[in-house]
This record gives structure tokens, C-alpha cells and sequence, in this order.
């Protein structure tokens, strides 16, 4: 019937879902500006190495992070890309109720007095 | 100033939205159960709605297709799940095919609607709509809504920075 926004169809479910961890989540800040290789990013926070490297595996099998070689670093960068489709698709939905409560705001207005707040 | 509060729940495909409206109850619960006044907001004006069946009860169903800028009509129906006026509507929205049956290929959303009296003639109305998966969402979204909701993106993405204390008056 009509066509999809999206160019090639991202895995949202995982998308989301990686993006469902609080620590998932900061990691994602700080990848954005990102200039931290994985042990940078392990010493914000209160966990094994292992364990953060395994936050950013998830990351980058979703789409949200890349890992990038800089000169003899590897640096985690945040994929804005993906990030991008994810917060649109959240927003389109919002939008499109937000939408809905305009026009349900407009219809209702004739019967309604102007606050005397 | 109508929207109050908006949650969006990425982990769980939940979107929760509070409006508040200057009219009592019973007046935005009709804004649902007459089914003139819901074509009149449940399309963007790109795609506006035309509602065929409408039994606003427990058990009952409402159908509607919409007309989009190309003359496509795309078909969906509600499943009503519980309706207590003017208080609570919980439906199922799903895609129908040409003929009206529900197009098992397209995916379901549940809606939850409480409508509560705040006092003074005003009323609290919040919208919790729940999608089975992220597939099952952007699905909705592609549905023939994609004008209409690049619109309403524009207009939205300041009151979205802002953070939900509904910005805009309106007269």
C-alpha cells in the first residue's frame, strides 16, 4: 500500500533492546563524542572489563555503536545513524497521537470558555 | 495547553500520553463514541478517516478506512476489548484487507484509554498504546500515514526537546 521511511530495514527489535540498559545507554553518550577505546569506558563504571566489553558487543550487533581503528587505538564511536532511526520511529508514534490530541483539542474547543486563570 | 505528559518505554514498545481537556468527561469520551467526531481526529488531514462500523461495546467492532492523497484506502478495525463510558476504552487497532477481514500479516496494537474528571469542568484523558514488537511499529508507521506523520513530526519536535509540559496554547 505505501512505502516504508526507512532505506535498508534496521533490526529494531534489537535495536531497543540494547538500548533498554541503563549502562548500555551511557555508553552510548559517551561513544558519541566518543574518543574511548573499551578499557576508557570500562573505568566509568563499577564493573568488570568483561563486562563492559560485552555491553558493547551488543551495542555494535545492534547497529548502535562502531568500533574504529585510530592509529594504534580502537575506539568505540556511536553509529549516529542507527541512533537516528531509533529515536524517529519513537517519535513518528508520538507524534502521530500527538496529532490526534490537536484535532481532538480542536473539536472539543467551541464548547470550552477561555480559562479566567 | 493539552498535553500534559509523554512516556515512551523503548524496552517495552510502550508510548504513554496524558492531555487534559476544559470540557467534562463525558464530552471527550463522545469524541471516541460518536463516530462522526472520530473521523475527525483519528486521520491527519492527509489521510483522513472514514469510520463504517462502529459498536463502541464490550465484544464490539469498529471499522474505518482512511483516503489517502492517492485515493489508496487502507482498512483497520478496533476489536473492542472493554468499554466503560466515559470512563475506560481498551481495543485492539488492527489492519483489515479490502473486504474487511483483519489482515493477519499486519500487526496488532492494543490501546488503553482512561478518561478521569479532575474537577472544574476539566478532564484527564492518558492514551497507553502497546505494540507487540518494533517490527509490529514501524509496520503502523509505514501504513499510509507517512505524510501526515512527517507533518506532525515537524510540528512536535520542539514540544519534544521540551519535554512534555505541553508548550503550546492554543485558543
Amino acid at each position: 500500500m505505501v512505502v516504508s521511511v526507512q532505506i535498508a530495514p534496521p533490526d529494531f527489535d534489537r535495536m531497543f533492546g540494547a538500548l533498554a540498559d541503563p549502562t548500555r545507554r551511557d555508553i552510548v553518550r559517551r561513544a558519541i563524542d566518543g574518543e574511548e577505546g573499551v578499557a576508557e569506558l570500562a573505568d566509568h563504571y563499577p564493573m568488570s572489563f568483561a563486562a563492559v566489553q560485552k555491553h558493547v558487543a551488543i551495542l555494535e550487533r545492534a547497529g548502535l555503536v562502531t568500533k574504529e581503528r585510530i592509529g594504534r587505538r580502537k575506539v568505540v564511536r556511536a553509529d549516529l545513524e542507527g541512533l537516528r532511526i531509533a529515536r524517529r520511529l519513537l517519535d513518528q508514534y508520538e507524534g502521530l497521537w500527538l496529532g490526534r490530541i490537536d484535532r481532538m483539542t480542536a473539536l472539543v474547543a467551541p464548547a470550552r470558555k477561555e480559562p479566567d486563570r | 495547553m493539552t498535553v500534559t505528559a509523554v512516556r515512551k518505554d523503548p524496552a517495552n514498545l510502550t508510548m504513554t500520553l496524558e492531555a487534559e481537556f476544559d470540557v467534562p468527561p463525558a464530552r471527550v469520551w463522545q469524541l471516541w463514541a460518536d463516530p462522526r467526531q472520530l473521523e475527525r481526529w483519528w486521520g491527519p488531514p492527509t489521510y483522513p478517516a472514514t469510520v463504517t462500523a462502529h459498536d463502541l461495546r464490550s465484544g464490539g467492532r469498529v471499522e474505518y478506512h482512511m483516503t489517502g492523497p492517492a485515493g489508496d484506502k487502507p482498512r483497520g478495525y478496533w476489536e473492542v476489548v472493554e468499554a466503560d463510558a466515559p470512563h475506560r476504552l481498551v481495543f485492539r487497532d488492527g489492519f483489515a484487507n479490502a473486504d474487511g477481514t483483519p489482515n493477519t500479516d499486519m500487526p496488532l496494537n492494543d490501546v488503553k484509554v482512561i478518561i478521569t474528571e479532575l474537577g472544574g469542568g476539566r478532564t484527564r484523558m492518558s492514551i497507553a498504546s502497546i505494540f507487540p514488537d518494533a517490527a509490529a511499529m514501524e509496520q503502523v508507521l509505514a501504513m499510509g500515514m507517512e505524510q501526515g506523520l512527517t507533518e506532525a513530526v515537524g510540528q512536535i519536535d520542539a514540544i519534544l526537546v521540551e519535554r512534555a509540559v505541553g508548550s503550546e496554547t492554543r485558543a
